[in-house]
């Protein structure tokens, strides 16, 4: 057993493969004979992905030994190459299309995800401006809240607190994608487009698109990658001076 | 040859990654400012210009698509390295905020789609 867990350990990129193919399979089967294909394969994959995650430990199913190629196959590298290469299926003409409205998306998103977030944990009970922005900026994406907070040099409390908003929310992006999708329009690049720069959070878009149609997920990613750069500029400077305005000191 | 897709890929990707990082520390930010965006629309560009150049050969465009393809099973390998029990345990700010901040972006959905052209 040992030996075993030491040549998986060892080769963990290659395993990891097999993992996630075997999830995949897994996955699949269930969508086409229990949902009738109704709820996307790639939904439930995600799901259940996210599921052992939580009997893993800081870093999921990675966390366990023969696992931790996991954290290569799932880490940014990978992820943000294989997000870019979905740009080959995005056509540059629909992209001009959004226009204008794409740029107003992105602060748009921006201050409501941070007045939201913030008036949550001011109304929770973390009063001061520092807090307020970086809670407010968690509330745009996971990225974004620990860059607001440690470049205010809020509390270690809160920047933990902005990094799990920000983790809940992708999960949530991610789950309520596919079934929202229809109801919001969600159905052409354009508004695929609104969707990312309006919600931010890359990993709950992209894997939110992926489940609902491979197609958008290239105008989605494109928009929510420069959500998290506007975050990272404006909440701890614009948005961090207005709190600071606003709020008694 | 299909390496020579993956290497654009490549190129493109590491552009963008030095872009963003240069961006970052314009504005005194740790981390990269947008990279992964600048990178694709490298790709795009590079995309239009060598098939309107009849440069891009199958083999070197099936390099490439491969990386598409993968992006799924990538997003459930990152799905199952997430801290997921540290979200859920940070309480109901942190339930109320992530739940409450994504329902009021996707209000904004519809009123913004109809500001694009059809």
């Amino acid at each position: 057993m040992k030996d075993l867990i030491n040549i998986l350990d060892k080769n963990g990129l290659v395993f990891a493969f097999l993992v996630v193919g075997t999830i995949m399979y897994l996955a699949y089967y269930i969508s086409r004979n229990f949902t009738g294909s109704k709820i996307p394969g790639a939904a439930i994959a995600i799901s259940m992905g996210l599921i052992i995650a939580y009997f893993g430990g800081e870093k999921g199913l990675a966390s366990i030994p023969a696992f931790s190629g996991m954290a290569l196959l799932g880490g940014s590298m990978l992820r943000d190459f294989s997000i870019v290469s979905t740009a080959m299926g995005a056509n540059f003409q629909e992209i001009k299309k959004t226009g204008w409205i794409g740029l107003v998306v992105l602060v748009m998103g921006t201050i409501v995800a941070f007045v939201v977030g913030g008036t949550i944990g001011y109304a929770m009970g973390y009063k001061d401006a520092k807090s307020f922005a970086t809670i407010g900026a968690g509330a745009c994406t996971f990225i974004v809240g620990p860059v607001t907070g440690s470049a205010l040099g809020a509390s270690s409390e809160v920047i933990a607190i902005s990094i799990a908003i920000g983790v809940v929310k992708s999960v949530v992006v991610t789950i309520s994608t596919p079934f929202l999708a229809k109801r919001l329009g969600i159905d052409n690049p354009q508004t695929a487009m609104i969707f990312g720069g309006l919600v931010g959070s890359t990993s709950g878009v992209t894997a939110g698109l992926a489940a609902t149609d491979l197609k958008l997920v290239p105008y989605g990613a494109l928009t929510a990658t420069f959500h998290t750069a506007m975050g990272c500029l404006l909440c701890p400077s614009v948005l961090y001076f207005f709190v600071q305005m606003i709020l008694p000191h | 040859m299909k390496i020579y897709g993956v290497s654009i890929l490549a190129v493109c990707f590491l552009a963008g990654h030095i872009l963003g990082d240069y961006l970052g520390r314009l504005f005194h930010l740790p981390g990269n400012l947008g990279g992964v965006g600048f990178s694709m629309l490298l790709l795009m560009l590079l995309n239009d210009y060598f098939k309107k150049n009849h440069l891009m050969t199958p083999e070197t465009e099936n390099g490439m698509l491969f990386w598409g393809s993968i992006y799924i099973p990538v997003v459930v390998a990152m799905s199952a390295i997430q801290n997921v029990k540290a979200a859920l345990s940070g309480g109901w700010v942190v339930i109320l905020a992530g739940i409450l901040g994504t329902a009021a972006c996707y209000l904004l959905i519809p009123v913004f789609s109809r500001f694009t052209k059809k």
